[in-house]
């Protein structure tokens, strides 16, 4: 039962509330979310409360932070998609806090789950579509054609550019949450060796329990790698499509 | 030990000032952009890619399913998604690896925005590529 690969991702209701006949319970999904935003505003309000020319420790992760997403905006988005920078803040902070608390052995991984990071993903995908639909109204449409291609080829290649455009929430959610799950069931997995291992073979489970726990250690890097490099792809992502919106060809 | 460099002169400042007043100024893409794709590297890439296949299927087989349901068109509405649907996997991998972006219809705004990168090409090149992507 404690090496159940997959019992860390069980939602376990904290406080019962049904609202309406749904079931809108305080679960531990639900304490890491609220752990990750208070982290985040925690970080950013003590890191710019000194406000001093130069910058404390806290004061430059908050720099850091606030300085590589800015970057990531103006190099993807472009310039014109200045005043989206908090959406792409709050997204990439809360995404990046879910993982890297994910990291800490005993936590509960909020973005291992698809319905969280769906949520997600639809709400940039919709935000994204509303802003084209406000910057160009019903041109907007027209590029589910593209120019160029034989009319006859419509009934065709709408449906797909359809598809094609519907796809993006749920590629960018499928993404993040089976990086993330994957990665934390494989060091269960790992970790689940040693201890069966040290059960089966006592005293010489002891000394061969060592392998997987070395292996789990540099998994343990490569995760951490990963719940960055997710949070980033998730990020950069956002911005591509708000560009797309702002410029649309 | 730091004591010992000489702060920077005021000139030095002046200038370092005004590349970072540049760069904070500087208009959407930089040459940077393509440096950081690339930086992103294979495995970016990779994680990128099986997603998009998989997602572009679970939508059409998804959308197929749905669609069966509604009208009560099985199975027809699941075997033509289905087709549509890896197409529009193919459509976007074959996107994301050109660098297109995802987008419906998006094309490279222009030559000068991708210039310093392997790959750059000619704005005709571009609109060739973009149509027979289509």
């Amino acid at each position: 039962m404690a090496t159940d690969p997959l019992h860390q991702f069980r939602i376990e209701q904290i406080v019962p509330l049904h609202l309406a006949g749904h079931d809108v319970s305080f679960t531990n999904s639900s304490l890491y979310m609220v752990v990750a935003a208070v982290l985040i505003t925690g970080l950013l309000v003590a890191g710019t409360a000194s406000r001093a020319l130069v910058p404390g420790r806290l004061q430059s992760v908050a720099e850091m932070l606030y300085e590589f997403v800015s970057g990531m905006v103006r190099d993807n988005a472009g310039a014109q998609a200045r005043p989206f920078f908090p959406l792409v803040f709050s997204i990439f902070a809360f995404v990046l806090f879910g993982n890297m608390i994910g990291m800490i052995p005993g936590t509960f991984t909020f973005t291992s789950h698809i319905i969280v990071t769906f949520t997600l993903a639809a709400l940039v995908f919709v935000f994204v579509t509303v802003l084209a639909l406000i910057r160009h109204g019903f041109h907007f449409f027209s590029y589910f054609f593209p120019s160029g291609a034989p009319i006859a080829l419509a009934p065709i290649l709408i449906p797909i550019e359809v598809i094609s455009y519907l796809t993006r929430p749920v590629s960018l959610s499928i993404r993040l949450f089976a990086n993330m799950m994957a990665g934390h069931t494989m060091l269960k997995v790992f970790a689940g060796f040693t201890i069966t291992m040290i059960g089966a073979l006592g005293a010489v489970g002891w000394l061969a329990g060592v392998l997987p726990l070395v292996i789990n250690v540099a998994l343990i890097g490569f995760e951490i790698m990963v719940a960055f490099l997710q949070a980033y792809v998730f990020t950069i992502l956002t911005c591509l499509y708000i560009r797309d919106a702002i410029e649309l060809h | 030990m730091t004591d010992q460099t000489p702060p920077p002169s005021l000139d030095e400042l002046e200038a370092r000032l005004r590349d970072a007043r540049r760069s904070a100024e500087s208009s959407s893409f930089s040459p940077t952009q393509r440096k950081d794709e690339a930086g992103n590297g294979w495995l970016g890439i990779a994680f990128r890619i099986g997603a998009e296949l998989v997602a572009a299927m679970v939508v059409g087989v998804g959308g197929g399913l749905v669609i069966d349901r509604w009208l009560g068109t099985s199975p027809w509405g699941l075997i033509v998604m289905f087709v549509l649907g890896s197409a529009a996997a193919m459509l976007n991998v074959y996107r994301a690896v050109n660098g297109m972006g995802y987008a419906v219809g998006y094309r490279r705004p222009d030559a000068g925005a991708n210039s310093g990168g392997g790959t750059n090409s000619t704005p005709a090149k571009d609109e060739g590529e973009g149509n027979r992507g289509h």
